[in-house]
């Protein structure tokens, strides 16, 4: 059935008839609670957009761990920005941002970006390829698996797709990708769950398949495949034209000529599709270039170069993004989220640039958000090798359980099926949260890890640390990032106490000693010789 | 013109037409109900295996054989192999020139003087000029899609895009296009080669020493960029039993320490300088049996460790494997399941490893088999965009300007070369480094090279070329529908000119109603097939009264003949 005919049926049957309150219509309740518990589903309207820094983004030197400037400057001279020029956060010291991500510092001033610390895995991947396909399909550093998180979430929301699609409750396209290409994170049990667009404007129609049965061969199987994309692309292609030709921008500060700020062309196309009235709840564009294994900075000026370029645009580009959701009254509705495969070693490399690395931060921003930063500056080593990294602090996937939680209002079952049941605990990162800490300061206060002695350490070594009441973790991190060592877990008083670590044997290098309590961290080096 | 430009000039004409609804070919919505699980969803597979195939081998085996291997095919390439033996057109297809195809030329002249090169000489021997360096290399762009379309008809170009993919580096990252030019040649000369040899080559091109920054690889800094794609990538794979270590990857970095390029050189030339080079020795994992790479100082240092390390790596089961795997997915199907894995590739890696990494003994096995010449295994590929856009000018004659008009013949690939760039396959610039992700992104594979951004380009490409064609100034790049029309059995007949058609184009066959609506096009309103029987002969006999007016109609309904085919979804299979 075509889908006006199928509007028209429905609507003869009495389905479509808009619901009204009191005589009013919808659009004055959509954020009435008793509105939801008439059944609408929550998610409808929100729109998360995710920003694809490709490369494996250098993120200390993006979120700058400002106190640990004389250690930083040791391991990474040669490419490091002058401690003077770090951006400053409001409310917030020892930490700050990239010279160039202005636009991005002006929004965490007005409290709209929520920055994570040291978001990895464990036992983290250093390829490109194997990184991405991590953090798209959202599995554990040893699995492989072809489905994406945000495509096992869109897989439950909307079952069935794509047969039955589009619908009269979901007209739109699932997920847009600004581009050619569309992301694993997209990938649905059958499907794709995301269409590609390069230019919203511009499409052409396909002449339609035909009917007839494909035969259950390999060949008949691609056939049945590329009808289908015919039929859809035609069908969304109307959808989308007609919303890019009815929304709007309203934001000056997009760069004045497209072609050379890529990011922020792509942003522009996504506020106009959403002005427009497409209901996509998930939109996906990506920045690339942010394998700096060489000439990563200006070696006369290290506040430019390759990755300032890059900060510049990110920054630019959201700023001018949040700017125009806001003119456009759409700034409730949307939120952003920033990820990149892996962050870069801590020691930089002789070509001025530096290789691959481990955890780095991740930046949520809306109005929705919480304003802050989440977790501890990473701790930099005195003396570091070409073996250091950062270690991880937050799991990736509680960044997307908090998305999928708190954003999109799924139910627990629900967040732990669509990250293929696990269970990830969410962090406070939007105003409205269910971590089980209040806010980030929460995050950084109450416990302590007091000394590690004697640091180095050839043999044996002691760690002193406090806690408030509760359960409480030690575990051990080589600069890989492989756990070599849980040393405590279990259930504390109040009180300080001691745990010996016998090293001999271990091989000599830098170790990470993290002590956690529920989201709390905090990690301290320990130097085995 | 960049490329956006391009495209938005082809807008006006074209992009903004909304092609009717040709009547007859059905519309309404595809059957999906396959896609219910991951992968292809197959439900089973076929059990055949490399042994030598012993069926009928006639033209529907010749053509399937012909499609896999070459970027599509002329009828004339079809009619010379037509009745030879399954060893005979293998051993055609496997047998490619001696000689290396002309190098890329100044196409430019025109635009900008190139002090060192004239118009229409080379440029690959001249020293790099950063002023006209930006022209070399839209040359060096143009002219490798210009080697895809006018390949010779054998499998090498094929393999090229093969390895190009393979051991894929990026034209634009590479500051030298000579650069881009001498790993060409290595593609080529390697092509049907032996894979370590290969990857010898390629390890110390050039180009690849600026890619992967082999060039900045010192004893004082290892770089690790090449030590890791090289065992991740380029040997080794990702394959459950590729066990190579963090360490192994820090190891082979330091092997490779002291690569580098002289660029004073013209062409330039790779060195290696060994106050550079790490000369203790490099331990390697269990993996590699704790192989022990002997750390060595002088001039030799560079070769003698090298070849040390790839020694060592070929003695690893696992490179065949992945290699085979990857020869699979790019000219059998994308799905390798226990059956397949156990029945095709382990056996085809034993050949491959007998024979000393001798690429063109695994292909004439893998292209003699059984299995590639299961019906179960036909059609399923779904042609990745060179095959679609190079393939059409190819299957059509496509009339390009003689090779002396340089900057309109060079004009005309960029054609090519932008709507692969519009349709993912940007050729001499893959995504990145592992290539392009319909040869390894799992499960979509080749079904990545279609959405709803490419698939309509895809039948722009064809409609654009058949109805309204490229023009530069007063020069049309257009199909002339006559030049493959002609060659078919019996044109004049319209049941024999479709089936004809069909059977060459199109890799499998199509429903009694596809075929009516076909028909419909050549006699509209279902009148009676003499009425084509009449217009084709006053259309091709200069004689006949009729013959101009009927020239124009028949023209036309060829046009809109091959644009229905093409627009076809099964076109885009191979």
């Amino acid at each position: 059935m075509k889908r006006r005919s199928f509007v028209k049926a429905t609507a003869a049957a009495g389905t479509l008839l808009p619901i009204t309150l009191n005589g009013m219509g919808v659009k004055a309740y959509e954020d009435n609670p008793l509105f939801n518990a008439l059944g609408r589903r929550s998610a409808d309207g929100k729109v998360l957009v995710i920003i694809n820094l490709s490369g494996g983004n250098d993120g200390l030197n993006t979120l700058i761990p400002v106190d640990q400037y004389s250690n930083l400057s040791k391991a990474r001279n040669s490419i490091l920005l002058p401690d003077t020029k770090v951006l400053s956060l409001n409310g917030k010291s020892g930490v700050g941002l990239h010279n160039k991500l202005t636009g991005l510092q002006e929004l965490y001033n007005n409290g709209l970006v929520s920055a994570i610390q040291a978001v990895g895995y464990p036992n983290p991947s250093y390829s490109h390829f194997r990184a991405t396909d991590i953090w798209n399909s959202g599995s554990d550093s040893n699995e492989s698996w072809t489905t994406g998180w945000i495509g096992r979430y869109l897989d439950s929301r909307f079952a069935g797709y794509p047969s039955t699609y589009p619908t009269a409750a979901m007209p739109d396209p699932l997920a847009i990708q600004i581009g050619q290409m569309v992301s694993l994170a997209f990938m649905g049990s059958s499907v794709s769950m995301g269409m590609a667009i390069t230019d919203p404007n511009s499409f052409y129609n396909l002449a339609n398949g035909t009917t007839d049965k494909t035969p259950d061969t390999p060949a008949g199987h691609e056939l049945a495949f590329l009808r289908l994309m015919a039929q859809q692309s035609n069908q969304y292609a109307t959808i989308v034209k007609n919303a890019a030709a009815k929304g709007t921008n309203k934001s000056t500060k997009y760069p004045a000529t497209a072609g050379r700020q890529p990011l922020a062309d792509q942003l522009k196309i996504v506020a106009k599709l959403i002005s427009g009235g497409l209901k996509t709840p998930v939109y996906m564009v990506t920045l690339g270039g942010f394998d700096t294994h060489s000439q990563q900075v200006d070696t006369t000026d290290h506040t430019t170069g390759m990755h300032a370029n890059l900060m510049q645009q990110l920054g630019d580009a959201i700023a001018a993004f949040q700017d125009d959701l806001k003119l456009l009254g759409l700034d409730n509705r949307v939120v952003g989220m920033t990820y990149s495969e892996f962050g870069r070693r801590v020691i930089s490399n002789a070509s001025d640039g530096t290789d691959h690395g481990a955890a780095a931060p991740m930046f949520v921003f809306g109005n929705a958000v919480q304003g802050g930063v989440i977790g501890a500056n990473p701790v930099i080593p005195s003396t570091v090798t070409v073996n250091d990294n950062v270690p991880m602090q937050y799991d990736f996937r509680q960044i997307y359980a908090s998305v999928l939680k708190d954003w999109f209002e799924l139910s627990d079952a629900d967040v732990k099926s669509a990250m293929g049941n696990k269970s990830f605990n969410t962090l406070p990162i939007f105003k409205t949260n269910s971590a089980t800490v209040e806010d980030y300061v929460d995050l950084v206060s109450r416990i302590s890890l007091n000394k590690i002695y004697p640091n180095p350490a050839t043999e044996n070594t002691d760690i002193e640390y406090f806690t408030e009441s509760g359960n409480v973790k030690i575990t051990v991190f080589d600069a890989m990032g492989q756990q070599v060592a849980i040393l405590k877990e279990g259930w504390h008083a109040h009180g300080t106490y001691t745990v010996n670590f016998a090293v001999s044997g271990l091989r000599k290098g830098n170790y990470y000693v993290q002590l956690s309590q529920g989201e709390k961290r905090q990690t301290e080096v320990l130097l085995v010789q | 013109m960049d490329r956006k430009q391009f495209f938005e000039s082809l807008k006006p004409n074209f992009l903004t037409s909304t092609e009717e609804e040709k009547p007859g070919l059905g519309s309404g919505s595809a059957d999906n109900t396959q896609f219910k699980s991951a992968g292809s969803g197959l439900t089973r597979r076929t059990n055949t295996g490399i042994k030598a195939y012993a069926g009928t081998f006639g033209d529907a085996e010749l053509l399937h054989l012909m499609r896999r291997s070459m970027f599509g095919v002329k009828y004339g390439e079809f009619k010379k192999l037509r009745g030879k033996t399954l060893q005979q057109a293998v051993d055609a297809i496997l047998t490619v020139p001696a000689s290396l195809p002309n190098p890329p030329i100044n196409n430019y002249g025109n635009l900008v003087t190139d002090p060192n090169v004239a118009y229409g000489s080379t440029w690959v021997n001249a020293p790099l000029d950063p002023a006209v360096e930006l022209y070399r290399k839209g040359s060096v762009k143009n002219w490798i899609w210009g080697l895809m379309a006018n390949q010779t008809p054998d499998i090498q170009a094929k393999m090229v895009l093969f390895w190009h993919n393979h051991f894929a580096l990026q034209f634009l990252e590479i500051p030298d296009s000579r650069a881009c030019y001498t790993y060409t040649k290595v593609l080529y000369t390697h092509a049907l080669g032996n894979m370590k040899d290969l990857t010898r080559a390629i390890t110390i091109d050039p180009a690849m020493l600026f890619y992967l920054n082999g060039r900045l690889n010192t004893k004082r800094a290892p770089d690790e960029n090449y030590g890791r794609e090289l065992q991740e990538l380029f040997t080794m794979g990702k394959g459950p039993n590729s066990k190579y270590t963090e360490d192994d990857v820090k190891a082979a970095a330091r092997v490779l320490t002291g690569w580098n390029i002289n660029p004073l050189t013209n062409p330039f030339t790779t060195t290696f300088l060994n106050t550079n080079h790490d000369t203790t020795d490099k331990k390697f994992s269990a993996f590699y049996g704790n192989t022990v790479i002997k750390g060595q100082s002088g001039i030799n240092a560079g070769n003698t460790e090298l070849d040390d390390m790839l020694t060592m790596m070929f003695k690893v089961d696992e490179v065949a494997l992945y290699l085979c795997r990857k020869l699979y997915e790019f000219f059998v199907y994308y799905e390798i399941d226990d059956t397949v894995e156990t029945n095709v590739i382990v056996p085809l890696a034993k050949v491959f490893r007998d024979s000393g990494y001798d690429v063109k003994t695994v292909l004439k096995t893998l292209l003699s088999s059984e299995h590639f010449y299961d019906t179960w295994n036909r059609g399923c590929v779904i042609k990745d965009p060179i095959t679609q856009q190079a393939g059409f000018c190819r299957e059509m004659e496509l009339p390009f300007p003689a090779s002396t008009d340089y900057f309109l013949l060079y004009k005309m690939w960029e054609l090519g070369s932008a709507f692969g760039e519009l349709t993912q396959l940007n050729l001499g610039d893959p995504p990145n480094v592992a290539g392009w992700p319909a040869w390894y992104q799992k499960p979509m594979f080749h079904r990545s090279w279609i959405n709803s951004d490419t698939l309509p380009k895809r039948n722009q490409f064809t409609d654009y070329l058949l109805l309204v064609g490229y023009k530069v100034g007063t020069y049309t790049l257009l199909v002339d529908p006559w030049i493959l029309t002609k060659q078919l059995s019996d044109p004049g007949t319209p049941d024999t000119l479709i089936s004809d058609a069909t059977n060459f184009l199109l890799p499998m066959g199509l429903s009694a109603g596809q075929i009516s609506g076909l028909k419909e096009i050549l006699l509209p309103g279902g009148i009676p097939d003499y009425n084509w029987n009449d217009e084709y002969r006053a259309a091709t006999d200069a004689s006949d009264p009729n013959h101009k007016t009927a020239l124009t109609t028949a023209t036309s309904k060829l046009r809109y003949l091959y644009k229905a085919i093409m627009n076809l979804s099964e076109y885009q299979l191979s």
